[in-house]
């Protein structure tokens, strides 16, 4: 990882990762490094396995081999270190995945209640200054199903935020939308990133790849095939795979 | 009809005779429903239970689950409350009485429907509500409380009204250990009467009348639910 080395300590670091689903192997020796406060943009072919290596890095999935280490925290089965994972890392869904039958400032409040056990009025009042950084606070009443979807998904972001992570994970958070939408949701994800939030993003969207990321990963087939900044990605891919794809989805 | 001389004059309601018959029949309906609201809360919490063992991750919960559904979904339900009352003094030296056993023995039987039921309702629930729920921290039990279980428990509505109206139907069975319930009254009004058709007839009226007003309060709250589903989109 030879750009901007020692600048920060790795927040995310991953070894050798190895993931199969039955005979299919989705992630083939996987090496990764992300700093504190780095964009990354995942990008790559439908079935490169983008999804499968945010979802190790959130414990969605576990991999098989190798090791994934979360600010200091290997990651194995042991439910302390689940937690630590858990409450540190953010993920935010390409289906929204918000809860139908609570309403926006319930959905937002659970977890900050529950988990952090956050006394219920305090959790209120952070969901409503969440809201207003997502720009909907008028919509805290409503319920999942009364919003559009580029509501819903500021509302999935809202609610990921109200943990508080550290490490925000983004899995084609603008793929279901429609393209009027797409853009509120961006503009959320870049100021975050702005302020400074460590994120992985798995996205097409390549506009948003260049205005935000810090490095651009490439894979294909379970592999990071090239790992760059933004302006040499785009520019001079060094891989046939990599400009093939670029090929693909700038010029159609 | 058939040379048949029906004698509809023991449940007439207009003979001194007939009044006094109907509310002799009459007197085991708080027996009948009690012993089948008793029966179905305890097997609705059990089932539930025996369900969330069945959906963790522990080897030994899902084995016990699966053991105690298979084990209880075979016992034949009269089966079941003639060991509970005759055998359980004997086995463990717990000596129930008729109203009791009655309970334990529908609501065993019940409770390993209710785990099935329960448990296609909670995996009907998208792989999403689960992973999000994951992914915010929260634990085996609060995703099930506040997440997967108030969303599978609208969905489950309808079987479980079926199951409480099959519940109604079988606590007729309790009546051959001696409980004062529905069937038992119209058994013994038969002894002393002799006119089982008409007697029984009036029997299956009431059971018909219960299970008309159950399907409707049924209906009623899956109505209310489906409307605030509608709210929640």
């Amino acid at each position: 990882m030879g750009e901007r080395a020692g600048a920060a300590t790795p927040i995310i670091r991953l070894e050798k990762v190895e993931k199969w689903f039955g005979d299919f192997q989705a992630l083939r020796g996987v090496d990764l490094e992300v700093k504190v406060g780095e964009r990354l943009v995942v990008c790559g072919p439908s079935g490169s396995g983008k999804s499968t290596l945010i979802r190790c890095v959130c414990r969605l999935e576990r991999h098989q081999r190798g090791r994934i280490v979360i600010d200091g925290h290997e990651l194995d089965d042991s439910a302390a270190t689940l937690n630590a994972v858990r409450s540190e890392v953010g993920m935010v869904f390409q289906t929204f995945n918000l809860f139908p039958h609570l309403t926006v400032l319930e959905n937002i409040t659970l977890a900050p209640i529950r988990v952090r056990r956050m006394p219920p009025a305090e959790a209120r009042s952070l969901a409503m200054d969440l809201l207003e950084r997502v720009r909907i606070p008028e919509q805290a009443h409503k319920y999942p199903g009364q919003l559009s979807g580029g509501q819903q998904q500021r509302v999935a972001i809202a609610r990921s935020l109200a943990m508080r992570p550290k490490i925000m994970l983004f899995d084609e958070p603008t793929s279901a939308l429609d393209p009027e939408m797409i853009k509120e949701v961006l503009d959320v994800m870049e100021n975050l990133g702005r302020e400074g939030m460590t994120m992985i993003c798995v996205t097409h969207e390549m506009g948003f790849a260049r205005r935000v990321a810090d490095t651009m990963v490439f894979m294909d087939r379970g592999e990071i095939v090239e790992k760059a900044p933004p302006q040499e990605f785009f520019a001079q891919p060094k891989s046939e795979r990599s400009r093939q794809f670029l090929d693909r989805i700038l010029h159609h | 009809m058939g040379g048949y001389n029906w004698g509809w004059y023991v449940v007439s309601p207009w003979t001194e005779k007939g009044q006094g018959n109907i509310a002799f029949l009459l007197s085991g309906l708080g027996w009948t429903v009690l012993l089948a609201l008793c029966a179905i809360a305890l097997s609705v919490v059990a089932g539930l239970l025996i369900a969330l063992l069945g959906l963790g991750r522990h080897r030994a919960a899902v084995a016990a689950n699966r053991i105690y559904v298979e084990a209880f979904r075979a016992v034949p339900m009269l089966v079941m409350v003639l060991w509970v009352f005759y055998g359980l003094p004997v086995v463990i030296g717990l000596k129930l009485d008729v109203f009791a056993a009655g309970v334990l023995a529908l609501a065993l039987c019940d409770s390993a429907f209710e785990a099935e039921i329960f448990r296609a309702g909670i995996q009907s629930i998208d792989r999403g509500q689960h992973e999000a729920a994951d992914t915010l921290g929260l634990g085996f039990l609060d995703k099930m409380r506040f997440i997967v279980l108030p969303q599978a428990i609208r969905r489950v509505l309808p079987p479980l009204g079926n199951q409480f109206v099959y519940m109604l139907k079988t606590s007729s069975l309790v009546s051959v250990i001696g409980l004062a319930e529905l069937t038992r009254r119209a058994n013994e009004l038969v002894v002393t009467e002799y006119r089982p058709l008409e007697i029984y007839t009036f029997l299956v009226l009431e059971y018909l009348a219960l299970i008309l007003v159950v399907s409707w309060a049924v209906r009623l709250l899956e109505r209310k639910m489906a409307a605030s589903e509608r709210r929640a989109g």
